[in-house]
């Protein structure tokens, strides 16, 4: 009949619409089930988990030595052209004449953080950092030197 | 030619939907014409994201342009990822071990998951219902955690390299990822709550947007978009890869054509997925994650091709190797182009406002369709 099936469809209607609604006032009950984060506020808290891809930085120890050979494996990993090998002839304890890296110049703004140098480093010289706010003013702040200026590498390091 | 703005000699009208629009999930540009509110003509126009991957693959290694295709279809990366892995392996001939298979298929189920959420949410609220975007983003949430803990990354994650995986799981990964089936389960009645028993929804899914069985296949349609049809499409259980052929798990079908079929569709193989992780998540496998390969890959001289079921449908992968360092040249198969064909031929007869269910259901992808 048409009148039943009429009164069967509101009264279907209302009632989904019903469940529905308690579903969201639940929730508006509910505060602890919220996820939300506040995040800018909750900067200093914030952890990231220690894989997470950042940015490439070089780690020094305590007397300014890095672990970077300049075998330029990461320069030739990389898909974007994001990092170079600068080199300068150091004279080593002997006084034979040596290369050393000069300069590790790495773009962050061609960098697409897919891991592949980390990978490709056969001294652990290099990894990732988990800062993410890579907003600045000037696009120059974004060519980064990794190497600290005066760093040396460090003894064993082949 | 055809006019992009005002009428036809008919007298119908011309209006623009994109390619800045909420609705399209991206710059896809559709010029429909209209008679009244009845849809005439729906003609899409591509690439406004083209960026010209396959040619830009050809000038990298096949270690390298693996990431790029994290940018084709961004919702399901570590699918797209590993059809390329595949697809190199195949050319190497290399065999992966066991753990790393079963770390692949896990991180393609919990990537479909997260997927079909997050469509779920964009569809429900291209209909007018915000809510739901937030209750499927909780989900989804967590899944980005699990990835961003292993992977590394939450969106592009380029995990998956030739000979295994880059990185062995994280130690919090298996009781990370039995949390966040926990909450799957204890809020998945939630979703029908909100969205599928809604009088409103049901009304404007059902019945629109027909497509047989026959057009399905002509217009080479692929995933939920077919299977919503009928045809059995699921390359997992047609042309199984990895352990996909040892595990168990249905292939949803249904058989109306319409928007609530595929809708229903990707609700169903979310339970599917997680099906199949209950099962692997206790017996992954102890033992290497990559194998050894060379420093420099290097595929023979020839074709090489790879299919995957991406939370869209069948990737293809295709590459022809000259022997050298870098592919000769290389094709991929993307089921948003195919499902996106398919737009005009079910939207011709009915109305304007039924267009964004139809997309919707399409689960269109831009950056998938125009690579």
């Amino acid at each position: 009949m048409f009148i039943t099936k009429y009164i069967k469809d509101v009264y279907n209607g209302v009632k989904s619409l019903l469940v529905g609604m308690k579903r969201t006032l639940y929730y508006f009950t509910h505060h602890k089930e919220i996820i939300t984060q506040q995040y800018p506020d909750n900067r200093d808290t914030l952890v990231l988990p220690e894989r997470f891809k950042g940015e490439v930085v070089m780690p020094h120890d305590e007397n300014n030595e890095h672990r970077c050979t300049g075998c330029q494996a990461c320069e030739l990993a990389c898909p974007n052209g994001t990092i170079k090998v600068i080199f300068k002839n150091e004279l080593n304890a002997e006084g034979k004449k040596k290369k050393a890296i000069d300069k590790l110049v790495y773009h962050l703004e061609l960098c697409t953080m897919c891991n592949l140098c980390i990978e490709a480093c056969p001294s652990d010289a290099i990894k990732m950092a988990q800062t993410f706010e890579h907003s600045v003013f000037d696009r120059n702040e974004l060519t980064k030197i990794l190497n600290n200026p005066g760093s040396k590498i460090m003894d064993g390091v082949e | 030619m055809f006019e992009e703005v005002g009428t036809t000699i008919d007298g119908d009208m011309i209006i623009n939907v994109g390619p800045q629009h909420p609705a399209t999930h991206g710059v896809l540009h559709l010029v429909i014409t209209l008679n009244g509110e009845t849809i005439k003509k729906v003609e899409p126009h591509l690439g406004f994201i083209h960026r010209s991957i396959e040619k830009m693959c050809e000038s990298l290694s096949y270690r390298q342009f693996i990431y790029v295709t994290s940018r084709m279809d961004y919702l399901s990366a570590h699918i797209n990822n590993h059809a390329c892995a595949l697809c190199v392996e195949k050319g190497l001939q290399v065999e992966i071990p066991p753990r790393a298979q079963v770390i692949r298929v896990l991180m393609d189920e919990l990537t479909r998951i997260a997927s079909h959420e997050l469509w779920w949410g964009a569809m429900a609220m291209d209909l007018g219902a915000f809510t739901p975007f937030f209750h499927a983003f909780r989900e989804r949430e967590s899944i980005n955690d699990i990835m961003e803990e292993t992977c590394g990354a939450r969106l592009t994650m380029n995990y998956m390299v030739p000979g295994g995986v880059m990185q062995d799981l994280h130690p919090n990964f298996q009781k990370r990822t039995k949390e966040f089936l926990q909450l799957y389960k204890r809020k998945i009645h939630e979703y029908d709550e909100l969205v599928t028993g809604n009088i409103i929804f049901q009304n404007r899914m059902k019945n629109v947007g027909y497509l047989s069985a026959e057009d399905a296949v002509s217009y080479g349609c692929s995933g939920p978009a077919a299977r919503g049809s009928g045809v059995s499409c699921d390359i997992r259980k047609i042309y199984p890869y990895e352990i996909y052929d040892k595990l168990e798990f249905d292939e949803v079908l249904e058989t109306a054509g319409d928007s609530f079929a595929r809708y229903m569709i990707r609700i169903r193989e979310m339970q599917q997925s997680i099906r199949i992780i209950e099962q692997l998540i206790d017996n992954i496998p102890e033992g290497d994650f990559q194998t050894k390969t060379k420093a420099v890959l290097k595929l023979p001289k020839g074709e090489f091709y790879t299919r995957v079921e991406t939370a869209r449908g069948e990737l293809g992968v295709y590459i022809v190797s000259e022997g050298g360092t870098t592919p000769y040249r290389i094709k991929f198969r993307s089921p948003g182009f195919s499902n996106l064909s398919v737009l005009d031929h079910i939207a011709r007869g009915s109305k304007l406002g039924d267009l964004v269910a139809m997309m919707g259901t399409l689960d269109l992808v831009i950056p998938d369709i125009d690579r």
